[in-house]
């Protein structure tokens, strides 16, 4: 019997291993935002494609004192006297900022479409329509190179609605509803910043409208968080009805601009077609070097073939090819090229628990926010104690991400341009710890993206410097130990982000926010 | 001399599927108790390989694993506390291969074992002997092995504490068994920050759904030797489907019924050595892989009792 007790307290010890399975996730744990500034005079901001924070026209709100005013101060007060738990959730999970919430839905968006579509029966591959995103294979597959370009048209459309925003702040200053009513609750930290036009709403505003466009598929999800964002502002008793729908209007008014821009920045075009996939095939054998193909069975058109040619926001075409793009990769008939290729196949033999741990935590593939989601998710914890304001929020966040789509298109030029195939391709003893991307080597997109996005949150952040730079080099690293990139993918692709991060800064520091 | 009770239950249900943990033993699922202080030990070899798998509820093949197949290494013991109170372990090395693409195959120590087994009723019934038996488990993982690589980790991490219930029929030579199992997991740390399931979620930690399983075994059971046609089913209580041709993850849905053919059998004298074997195949899941394998081992049994009695061959049934 003795024994007996023994065993079950072994048990009762196992079951409290085992006991509690509810989730810690470190962004619901995000506080309320309460900016150290109200960053009053960012009106003034230049903006990205706003020619003004005129451009768009907010007409003057009612005076407090109207009808038409108190009865929008009864509707919170009517939605306060009936404040229900998950209410009172919605309002906690907004306060935490709206630029990092829409950020975040962004990001789960992308991890949601970041699958491959799956082979036709005669091993071709559908590709996905926008005009018809519920279909199979479903619009859009959200791969790193389509997540940069979403990431980035979203953060700086937020931006440049909020510096119009924070120009019609400042100019009719209403105060906020519990300002003006000291019967109003506030559920969220009080501010100075002037409530008309709410930028909650200028924020759902631009949202609802760009993701039509990256995510038309999704509208149903999206218009329900619009709705519950606008909500969650009311019932707070930040906004009355007024300064939403005056955000709103702006919002989905500056949005048309990125818009218009995304539709001519061949993007749309960047999946190439099977005369340019042969044509670049063509011209990598017409060098002397060994073209990349594809891994994959049945073979795949490497990913986006001329996003190398879309429209970059931070330096022009020319720029980029004098000045970032890399140098070209090692012969594959190189003594050097023979070296790299023997690493790789060393880490593919011989790798540690925690290479691989390395390899998994940048891996950022299949079904991920991919590695410029990565980077915002980074950004965000770290501006999250920051305390920024929201227009300071989207400024930093439209640089970050302006400098990931560079990325992103200064790598895939590289990629075509040089056409340089994969170690496994090269020596088929190679095997991975992370899936194989379906595009050629040179340079390292991980690379790429992470010399950017340290480069430009250096910047923001300077203190945390060192450790975005340590960062960097892990996430480049990471794709050695995978064994899917060799070592001068990682270096070349490091240096050209760095420079493409280098432009962001140039920006950051004439933009009037510094 | 003890009597050799060794039943494979060949589970090592990684291998029919991408990653269902579950106990691994010789007798952990079987009716048989080890008598009073002997103690049972023995290596056992598995082999099983799938070339179509159930993404959701369709089947497909991946022209990019091609046929993935495990190997296991299993250390096993089963040590008699008393005749109705067994204790037992086991301890598998895996090693999992893809035929296609370049995916590299993962090896290593997997989840170490416990089960405390109870014969807490045995009378005759009409011609025959019934007998309730009831077993908890207890497994954590050996070594920091990763599951965040489906097909091809070794394991799904979980530690994990499971409760069976089970009913043993005899007469003469023939004997029918039938357990339902309860398995509570732990939730898992995977080596990212973010993960997406059907939403995003900002953690390390994966939560893992419970799981039931049943089980079925009807056959020939006398004098040391078994053979029995074996059927069971592993139901996971929540987890999501895999979406098109996305890959594995651990907290998916795995379900899967089986089949198969299971044997014991003394080859030496006074039965202190048997080989044990048995061939399991799937005929119906859900997020895993429709595999086929056996599993072939030797088992020895010692007497550790403090003094040496007589042998004897007396079966308790």
């Amino acid at each position: 019997m003795k024994k007996l007790y023994i065993v079950l307290s072994v048990f009762t010890i196992a079951i409290s291993y085992s006991c509690s399975k509810e989730l810690t996730e470190t962004n619901l744990e995000f506080p309320a935002l309460q900016p150290a500034s109200t960053d009053i005079n960012a009106g003034i901001w230049k903006p990205v494609l706003l020619t003004g924070p005129t451009e768009f026209t907010v007409a003057a709100p009612a005076a407090t004192s109207t009808p038409d005013y108190i009865a929008q101060i009864n509707e919170i007060k009517s939605f306060q006297s009936t404040l229900t738990s998950q209410e009172k959730n919605t309002v906690k999970y907004w306060s935490a900022g709206a630029v990092l919430r829409w950020n975040e839905i962004m990001r789960e968006l992308v991890a949601k479409h970041n699958i491959p579509p799956y082979q036709n029966p005669d091993g071709t591959y559908p590709i996905p329509s926008a005009a018809n995103p519920l279909a199979y294979p479903q619009f859009p597959f959200a791969n790193p190179p389509y997540a940069a370009r979403a990431y980035a048209y979203a953060s700086a459309a937020m931006y440049d609605a909020l510096v119009a925003a924070w120009y019609y702040k400042k100019l009719y200053n209403r105060l906020a509803p519990y300002k003006v009513d000291a019967t109003v609750t506030s559920l969220i930290p009080q501010s100075d910043l002037p409530s008309y036009p709410s930028e909650d709403a200028t924020v759902a505003g631009v949202m609802a409208e760009v993701l039509k466009l990256l995510f038309p598929g999704d509208q149903e999800f999206i218009q329900l968080k619009a709705e519950e964002h606008k909500r969650s502002r009311i019932i707070a008793g930040a906004n009355v009805r007024s300064d939403i729908e005056a955000g709103e209007a702006l919002g989905k008014s500056v949005a048309q601009k990125f818009v218009t821009r995304a539709r001519g920045d061949r993007a749309g075009a960047a999946v190439g077609n099977q005369t340019i996939w042969t044509q670049i095939e063509n011209d990598c054998i017409a060098r002397g070097e060994t073209p990349w193909i594809s891994q994959e069975s049945p073979k795949r058109p490497g990913m986006l073939v001329l996003f190398g040619r879309v429209k970059t926001w931070l330096f022009d075409s020319l720029t980029m090819v004098t000045t970032i793009r890399p140098v070209p990769p090692p012969s594959t008939s190189s003594q050097q090229f023979k070296d790299e290729l023997a690493e790789v196949y060393d880490f593919s033999k011989n790798l540690t628990r925690e290479q691989l741990h390395i390899a998994h935590f940048w891996a950022d593939g299949l079904s991920t926010y991919t590695p410029p989601g990565h980077w915002n998710a980074i950004a965000a914890e770290d501006f999250v104690k920051q305390n920024f304001s929201e227009v300071r929020w989207a400024r930093n966040l439209a640089l970050l991400n302006m400098s990931l789509m560079d990325a992103a298109i200064v790598c895939w030029d590289a990629k075509y341009l040089y056409f340089n195939p994969r170690p496994s391709q090269m020596d088929s003893r190679i095997k991975t710890v992370t899936g194989l991307p379906n595009f050629p080597s040179y340079t390292s997109g991980h690379s790429t993206f992470s010399g950017a996005a340290a480069t430009i949150l250096s910047h923001i952040i300077p203190s945390r410097a060192a450790a975005y730079a340590d960062m960097a080099k892990e996430a480049s690293l990471s794709r050695l130990y995978g064994a899917i990139h060799y070592r001068s993918d990682c270096e070349k692709g490091l240096i050209a982000g760095n420079k493409v991060g280098d432009y962001a800064i140039q920006r950051a520091r004439t933009d009037g926010a510094e | 001399m003890k009597r050799l009770l060794i039943n494979n239950k060949i589970l090592f249900l990684f291998a029919f599927s991408f990653m269902i943990n579950s106990a691994k033993s010789q007798t952990d699922i079987d009716g048989i108790m080890m008598e009073k202080n002997a103690f049972c030990v023995g290596p056992l070899y598995g082999h099983s390989s799938w070339k179509n798998y159930w993404e959701g509820t369709l089947k497909r093949e991946n022209l990019n694993l091609g046929t993935v197949s495990s190997s296991m290494f299993n250390i096993m013991g089963n040590y008699g506390i008393t005749n109705k109170l067994n204790v037992m372990f086991g301890l598998p090395y895996i090693k999992t291969k893809a035929s296609a693409g370049q995916l590299k195959g993962l090896k290593g120590l997997q989840d170490l074992s416990f089960w405390v087994k109870w014969k807490a009723y045995s009378k005759k019934m009409g011609s025959g002997r019934l007998s309730v038996i009831g077993i908890a488990g207890f497994s954590l993982p050996a070594s920091d092995y990763t599951a965040d690589f489906l097909p091809m980790s070794i394991g799904l991490e979980s530690k994990n504490l499971s409760l069976r219930g089970m009913a043993d029929y005899q007469m003469d030579k023939w004997f029918a068994t039938a357990s339902a199992t309860y398995v509570r997991r732990s939730n898992i740390e995977i080596d990212r920050t973010a993960y997406y399931t059907t939403e995003m979620h900002y953690t390390n930690e994966v939560k893992m759904p419970d799981a039931a399983s049943f089980n079925v075994r009807v056959g020939y059971r006398n004098n040391g030797i078994v053979a029995e046609a074996v059927a069971d089913n592993w139901t996971t209580l929540g987890g999501f489907d895999i979406t098109r041709n996305n890959m594995p993850f651990a907290s998916n849905k795995m379900n899967a019924t089986r089949v198969g053919f299971n044997f014991k059998y003394p080859i030496m004298f006074h039965r202190q050595l048997a080989i044990v074997g048995n061939v399991m195949t799937t005929v119906a899941g859900r997020n895993v892989g429709q595999s086929t394998g056996f599993n072939a081992g030797i088992f020895y049994v010692l007497d550790l009792s403090p003094k040496k009695k007589s042998d004897s061959d007396k079966t308790k049934k």
